[in-house]
């Protein structure tokens, strides 16, 4: 069957011959499916880790007319794909809340595109997210995560205008607990990337 | 998948004597990327971290495997390395794309997808 469901083999090594990591950052709410979409894809079964960083009252879990030091720590999970000997792709699955934009660039500056992934029957929560990835500068596609009891079944073009979602980013749907398709989703992605790459290398 | 139990276990005390009570690098010289590479094995009386960490290595492990495997967050690992990599002990091979505000170029963008056609 193709599904994410068979076990996946604890950590195991690269390539000797690996030099180049790349980022690929998949952006989306509690519960919406980010580590399903990385174990689908992923060789090695999802580890996790944190950052921890201490600022000194920057406007982050901000306690009003303090100026304290706050730490800020955000967890997030990943998942590894070796492209070919040389080039491994991380996917990170992180949450969109508002401290994790804090540590973006000191985490995942030099990604190469993001996923915004999205359940239709909580759309707000990635309002956000696309907002922050604009601002940002950082490419990404929205990938509509259809679980099995999403009765509204909200059209694609719908779900772009409840997004306000330009033209030009790419919306599609996506079972995150297939291969198969989240698979396609990282191609979909890459796709995207590529497209934009060759436009920018067009223009002298 | 391994329940996620927290880095940060609210001992500060642990992760400053891990670092020696250093709380940040100089540098960003460690991506979460960054492949490291064990260039020596351990040797007797070295702090126990880097022992694992030149264990870990022996083959290219990503700055945030090494964090994973040890679990301590990704500042802490950054500083840990800083060490073994100013005396010599790890090479790190650094990715093409990060720490800069460059896209990356088509040319890469279409290995990347010729190894994801090919999953």
């Amino acid at each position: 069957m193709d599904s994410a469901t068979s076990e996946l083999p604890a950590r195991t090594p690269l390539a000797d011959a690996a030099e180049t990591g790349l980022k690929i950052v998949i952006v989306g709410g509690f519960g919406v499916g980010k580590t399903t979409l990385v174990r689908s894809v992923s060789e090695i079964r999802p580890l996790n880790t944190e950052e921890v960083m201490t600022q000194a009252g920057i406007g982050v879990d901000e306690t009003a007319g303090l100026t304290t030091k706050t730490t800020t720590t955000v967890a997030f999970d990943f998942g590894r794909i070796s492209l070919n000997d040389r080039m491994v792709l991380y996917l990170f699955g992180a949450p969109g809340q508002e401290r994790f934009w804090f540590l973006w660039d000191r985490l995942f500056s030099g990604t190469l595109g993001a996923v915004v992934l999205v359940d239709t029957r909580r759309m707000s929560e990635s309002w956000y997210a696309i907002d922050r990835l604009e601002h940002h500068r950082t490419p990404f596609v929205v990938a509509v995560n259809r679980f099995d009891d999403d009765v509204s079944a909200f059209s694609l073009a719908e779900i772009r205008q409840a997004l306000s979602l330009p033209d030009h980013v790419p919306l599609i749907d996506c079972d995150a607990r297939v291969r198969s398709s989240g698979k396609s989703v990282l191609i979909n992605l890459v796709d995207h990337l590529y497209e934009l790459a060759m436009a920018r290398e067009m223009t002298p | 998948m391994t329940p996620r139990r927290p880095v940060d276990t609210g001992d500060p005390d642990r992760l400053y004597t891990v670092t020696g009570g250093r709380s940040r690098v100089d540098d960003d010289s460690f991506d979460l990327v960054t492949l490291i590479v064990s260039e020596c094995e351990p040797t007797a009386g070295m702090q126990s971290e880097h022992v694992r960490i030149l264990e870990l290595c022996r083959h290219p492990t990503a700055v945030v495997e090494v964090s994973a495997e040890l679990r301590l967050p990704v500042t802490v690992v950054r500083i840990l390395l800083g060490d073994l990599l100013a005396t010599g002990r790890i090479t790190a091979r650094h990715p093409r794309a990060a720490r800069s505000a460059e896209l990356p170029d088509s040319a890469l963008l279409k290995e990347v997808l010729l190894g994801l056609r090919n999953l």
